[in-house]
């Protein structure tokens, strides 16, 4: 049965989950399949992507019941896309975990939390039914949760016990809304809840229930004000947890408000007015949250708010433009995201400590290290004509012919405050000096690993720059993808039909 | 043309072949450097007469169709001419450096970001899609930023790199969104095909838009008022760098770009006069400033402002004769302002510094480069017979016979002339003639490059102004849009007298006055400072700080670090939502049958519930409350067990034993009861509390009162044993309906097992963390 390949990213990491957990106690054979199960990953996300790219939306009904009895999963552009840039960053991760995690953190369960995670995540893309997103969104924050404690030192507890706090108020907000469509509705398939709304006639419960959602993902995807838990936890954990947390966990929340509201809750005048607000105060928030921080990682950390806001602007703004500018900044942000963290967790190695004061000279004494981390800094900041530049097209263009002119003007002062930003960081970090450097007794400092040792820090973050150059010089590929992506999103009965088996006659 | 491409972009191969020889082997080879820029000039030299003949190359290749952006360069007249200028000052700047820099460490670095630099502006004067023009235009900001922190171990030189990036950031960003907007409005991003739907500038009612971004990009980028300030700061680059920049270069990208979308705007009359007015005040108070520099690198700064403004007013005038004097000017300025450049850097590498009032009589020790400096001030002050006379005499023709008000703008025009006659000659006269100060002390001959190539610059001020010929069917032919139909103006040396000449005359006699009345000092240079209170450097500075400390204050309330704050905006918000919803949109659903129906089981169940809910919130005693939660966990049960669900209310019954045992045996690790709220706090806290939990439940009751489809819940009741034969309807979704959520639960389950596990029993060494 071919539909079957809709599932088969998510089997695939719970196998190698699975099978990770009988190598409980041997770290080398555990990273060994670890980077297998991510290989296997990239391959089948790829088949999946090559799948629904030449036949449309695919989608399977689990347990075959049938529309909406049962559990529907579909894999449309945008969640397969998600899909392929999940695995290219988990296999990246995983081969900068082995190095980066040591041997202990890996005999209890480190890579087996990893796959799980990896699992959730590709299930939160993948599934059509509200509740078992919830449920996909319980594996992400337990797992994540797992991850940010893993050997935890006092700092990765406080950090966490914040962190699962509010991710967890927002999961029971998410299940109250839940709760009420249920109530309201009597169903829970997204592909039919598409149907049934629009009848509802008290539009106003629909309304107030649309902006429970918004208050559940918006915690996830760390708007303003709801991101506390980012900053409070993000900078604890080791850099392979970060980089995966960085460049995925927000964006599932990103991917939920995408999902729900073009699919569930179409944004009316009113929503569009309150996510457009809160997306213009999430970039200057995370603009002047990140401007003042002394540590690098906590300045990643409120960048990562900052650019929230154009994913949520681009939404707002609701047109199709917009949401192929939104969708375009999320493929970039993954990666460049991911990156940042990685590069960080080599700096660390390099100065042994992220405060900015403690670190400097890079430049001069790692010019081709330099070199490779000004790539991702650059596509964060959106020079063109690296990856961050592209979705501004969109999102400008989109901004002006809604005839939204303040979206405009943040948009500009995101873009602006992100290049002080990060010019400040090069400053700090690559330009000047550092007057002198501590050295730890009890630190192994990068300069002290053997080649290998290098090479599993710097190989995977080759690996995502090069994705991000590619990106970045065949940007026409992503446009086209996010441009159908926008297509089908825009216009539900694709997504309708898929779910309900019915044949469209005009392939897209 | 696919070769035309190759030579566009060969300068950021050029960059990574260079990067890749690394600097030990670059160090001894650095002449290598200078190959680019000089195949380059010779390359586009040879387009020079089939363009004088009207002819225009081009080369196009798709890259991102779907948004309409393509590989699309264009060399027409304007392009070539900069083209020739990048490349032409590009060649001697790169020859000079190999002997400036001599053996400095990071030379690499520096011909690394040089090259890209020069890549980057031939790119953009080249483009004719608007978006790769951009893209280019960033490439130079971004290029010269580390150009500007080449020292990076000042940290001036790093500030003043951040504050150029910030600038022309935002000039950049500007740009970018002028691009977008005329290609929405136009629907092409072609530079040229927007040309045929120029009506869009003038009567669209977004021109005034598209104005606010093209002026904000073209004004930072270009160093006009009040975004000049941080070209002065772009000083402490190394002095080829400055030459570089400044003389052909990047602030010539504003103008570039103005010039290139003229004939846009060219029935836009608000384009042109903005253009008068920014122009007109930047080239006086820069002028102006001139006046009050000891630093040779700070005159040449103000003076390169200076006749930014010239070129911005006389685009402003918006004539034929006054756009062709501009374009003359851009030479002009270029080759004059090249060579004081140069000569500043040789006499700084050679004396020692660049103080004005510490130079003097180096004409002995540096002949051929007095020379040079000589020339090159004489071309500055418009002395014949330089090529600056002429391009004097062009500014005062524009000045004359265009705009509104001929008077005005000849006299603003002469005013700032005077300064820059007195400009150049401090820079390029002062240091070489007099006595040699005794301080100097010696002062050695320098490396035949550091002379030759200023002394180049100087050559072809005189054999232009000689013979004005050989260039100027360069501005003459189509480089100026047609805009009013009137011939563009002959370039020479001698017109008759005139009024003109009066006037050049006038300029010069007054400039040598000032030259020799005024003398530079370090009073006169602070008597200045007690007015930076005011510079626009001075207020974006403190701006910025200030901003910063909001920016502190901000985050800190915000992000205090305690979780009950988070934990209550999060709730406040939710319950503004329901609030809001209960009181726009009231629908209360409470009728008197219902509550009559209630029994007195259920009445007994809610009495405890009530009662146990204010005993949790105001005992004192930790135990206690946990009590009062389990007894409000059981009386749930009832209510579960009342509505026909006994199963769940089984479930529910172990989970809230469950909870108490765990929360007492947690009690005795805790310290004891502590108030940490004070009265208020917890006044606040109720409110939110009851409110949230009010409004919540009139929310439910609304949603109980919706008629939902009820084909799902039928579907169960009527298939669970048929089709999964299963009794229990309730256990039949877990397990089979919806048997994939109940699996992955499963898997939570474990996880949380596993990440119990590991939290209790892993403790890394110190090694390992």
């Amino acid at each position: 049965m071919n539909e079957h390949l809709t599932i088969y990213p998510i089997i695939v990491h719970l196998i190698t989950a699975v099978l990770l957990l009988f190598f409980w106690k041997k770290p080398k054979i555990q990273r060994y399949i670890s980077i297998l199960g991510s290989t296997v990953g990239i391959v089948i996300a790829g088949m999946l992507f090559h799948r629904v790219w030449e036949n449309g939306i695919l989608s399977i009904q689990l347990g075959n019941w049938e529309a909406p009895f049962g559990i529907s999963m579909v894999a449309d552009t945008l969640a397969v896309t998600l899909i392929v840039l999940t695995n290219i960053v988990s296999f990246a991760l995983s081969i900068y975990s082995t190095e980066n995690m040591v041997s202990s953190r890996i005999k209890f369960g480190y890579y087996a939390i990893f796959h799980f995670l990896i699992m959730g995540l590709s299930g939160a893309f993948l599934t059509g039914d509200l509740f078992n997103l919830y449920v996909w969104f319980e594996v992400i924050i337990i797992s994540s949760f797992v991850l940010l404690t893993i050997g935890g030192r006092k700092i990765q507890i406080e950090g966490a016990v914040k962190y699962f706090t509010l991710n967890m108020i927002s999961s029971i907000i998410f299940l109250t809304g839940i709760a009420m469509v249920y109530g309201a509705t009597g169903s829970l398939n997204m592909a039919e809840l598409s149907r049934i709304i629009p009848e509802i006639e008290n539009k106003g419960l629909m309304q107030t229930i649309s902006l429970i959602f918004f208050i559940g993902f918006g915690v996830k995807s760390g708007v303003f004000p709801l991101y506390f838990w980012l900053p409070a936890s993000y900078h604890t954990p080791p850099a392979a947890v970060s980089a995966l947390f960085a460049g995925l966990l927000t964006k599932v929340g990103i991917y939920a408000m995408l999902r729900v509201f073009t699919l569930i809750f179409p944004l009316g005048e009113t929503n569009q007015i309150i996510l457009m607000i809160i997306a213009g105060l999430t970039m200057f928030f995370g603009g002047i949250g990140a401007l003042v921080q002394k540590n690098i990682l906590r300045v990643f950390s409120y960048l990562i708010i900052c650019h929230i806001g154009f994913m949520v602007g681009g939404l707002s703004i609701f047109t199709q433009v917009a949401i192929v500018g939104a969708v375009m900044y999320m493929f970039h942000d993954i990666i460049v995201k991911a990156t940042l963290y990685m590069m960080g967790g080599i700096m660390f190695r390099i100065f042994g400590n992220t405060k900015m004061e403690k670190m400097g000279g890079l430049m001069d004494n790692y010019p081709k290290l330099s070199f490779l981390f000004a790539i991702p800094l650059f596509a964060l900041v959106g020079i063109p004509p690296l990856s961050g530049f592209w979705p501004k097209i969109s999102l400008f263009s989109a901004s002006y012919t809604a005839n939204e002119i303040a979206m405009l003007v943040m948009f500009i002062f995101a873009s602006l405050i992100t290049l002080i930003i990060i010019a400040k960081v090069w400053n700090n970090v690559f330009s000047q000096n550092p007057e002198s450097i501590e050295t730890k007794s009890s630190f192994k400092y990068f300069k002290d690993f053997n080649f290998a040792e290098k090479a599993a820090y710097v190989v995977p973050v080759v690996l995502l720059v090069g994705v991000t150059l590619y990106y970045s010089f065949f940007a026409e590929h992503f446009q086209l993808i996010a441009t159908r992506i926008g297509e089908e999103l825009m216009n539900t009965e694709h997504y309708y039909n898929a779910v309900f088996n019915i044949n469209e006659k005009t392939k897209l | 043309m696919t070769i035309f491409l190759f030579v566009i972009l060969s300068s950021f191969l050029f960059a990574l072949i260079l990067f890749g020889l690394g600097q030990q082997k670059f160090q001894r080879m650095t002449w290598v450097a200078s190959l680019l820029p000089i195949s380059l000039f010779l390359y586009f030299s040879s387009f020079v007469s089939p363009i004088i003949n009207g002819e225009v190359f081009t080369f196009f290749t798709k890259w991102v169709p779907s948004l309409g952006i393509n590989l699309d360069f264009r060399l027409d007249n304007l392009a070539i001419l900069f083209t020739l200028l990048i490349t032409g000052v590009g060649s001697i700047v790169f020859l000079y450096t190999t002997q400036y820099l001599k053996g400095h460490p990071k030379i690499l670095r520096f011909y690394t970001f040089l090259t890209i630099f020069m890549g980057a502006m031939i790119g953009l004067v080249t483009s004719n899609n608007i978006i790769t023009l951009f893209i280019f235009w960033e490439l130079t900001s971004i290029s010269s930023f580390y150009l500007i922190s080449f020292n990076n171990t000042q940290a001036e030189s790093r500030k003043s790199a951040i504050i150029a990036l910030s600038i022309t950031g935002l000039g950049g960003l500007a740009l970018l969104a002028f691009a977008v907007l005329a290609g929405q409005i136009t629907g092409t991003l072609s530079i040229s095909e927007m040309l045929q739907s120029s009506e869009v500038f003038e009567n669209h009612e977004v021109s005034a838009l598209l104005m606010v971004f093209i002026f904000l990009a073209a004004f930072t980028k270009s160093a006009q008022f009040p975004f000049h300030f941080w070209l002065p700061g772009a000083m402490k680059a190394p002095t080829p760098v400055s030459t570089y920049l400044h003389s052909a270069t990047m602030v010539k990208a504003g103008i570039y770009l103005l010039l290139r979308f003229t004939p846009h705007f060219q029935n836009n009359s608000y384009f042109f006069t903005v253009l008068l007015i920014v122009g007109g005040i930047t080239m006086l108070y820069a002028a102006f400033q001139t006046l009050f520099k000891t630093d040779l690198k700070g005159i040449l700064a103000y003076s390169t402002i200076g006749a930014l403004g010239i070129m911005v007013f006389l685009i402003g005038i918006g004539t034929t004769a006054s756009i062709t004097a501009a374009i003359v000017f851009i030479v002009v300025h270029a080759l004059y302002k090249a060579c004081l450049f140069l000569v500043t850097g040789t006499i700084d590498h050679q004396a020692g510094t660049r103080d004005i009032t510490k130079l003097g009589g180096l004409r002995k020790v540096l002949l051929p480069l007095s020379i040079a400096g000589f020339i090159a001030a004489f071309s500055s002050g418009g002395f014949p017979p330089t090529i600056g006379f002429i391009g004097k005499d062009l500014i005062y023709e524009a000045t004359l016979h265009g705009g509104m008000n001929p008077v005005f703008l000849t006299t603003i025009a002469v005013l700032t002339n005077i300064l820059m006659v007195f400009a150049g000659l401090v820079v390029g006269v002062k240091p070489f003639t007099g006595k040699q100060p005794e301080e100097l002390g010696r002062v050695k001959k320098p490396h035949f490059l550091l002379w030759l190539m200023p002394m180049l610059l100087a050559t072809l001020s005189l054999l232009f102004g000689i013979f004005p010929g050989m260039i100027e069917s360069l501005f003459t032919h189509n480089i100026t849009p047609d805009l009013t139909g009137e011939e563009s103006p002959h370039l020479a040396i001698w017109h008759g007298f005139n009024l003109i000449i009066l006037l050049s005359s006038i300029t010069i006699i007054a400039g040598l006055a000032v030259y020799f009345l005024w003398k530079p000092s370090y009073k006169k240079e602070s008597s200045m400072i007690k007015f930076n209170a005011f510079s626009p450097k001075r207020l974006a500075l403190v701006f910025a700080n200030q901003f910063e400390r909001i920016s502190y204050f901000l985050t800190r309330f915000f992000q205090n670090g305690y979780l009950r704050r988070y934990v209550m905006i999060i709730l406040v918000l939710l319950t503004l939502v329901f609030g809001i919803h209960i009181f726009i949109n009231p629908r209360i659903f409470l009728s008197l049958k219902e509550i009559k129906a209630l029994n007195w089981n259920e009445i007994v169940v809610l009495a405890m519930m009530l009662v146990s809910v204010l005993f949790t919130v105001f005992t004192k005693s930790r135990l206690s409350a946990i009590a009062g939660m389990g007894v409000l966990g059981y009386t749930m049960c009832f209510i579960f067990v009342f509505y026909g669900a006994p199963d769940l209310a089984m479930t529910q019954f172990s989970i809230d034993t469950l909870t108490v045992i765990l929360f007492v045996l947690v009690l005795y690790r805790l310290p004891k009861y502590l108030k940490l709220s004070n009265r208020t706090n917890r006044i606040r806290d109720g409110i939110i509390a009851t409110s949230f939990g009010t409004f919540l439940a009139f929310t439910i009751i609304e949603i109980m009162n919706e008629n939902p489809v009820k084909a799902t819940s039928e579907f169960y009741a009527e298939y669970a044993y048929k089709l999964a034969k299963g009794k229990n309807v309730v256990n039949v979704i877990l397990v089979d309906f919806r048997g994939f959520d109940t699996m992955i639960e499963i898997v939570v389950l474990s996880i949380a097992a596993i990440g119990v596990f590991a939290l209790l029993k892993l403790y890394l060494k110190k090694h390992e963390k």
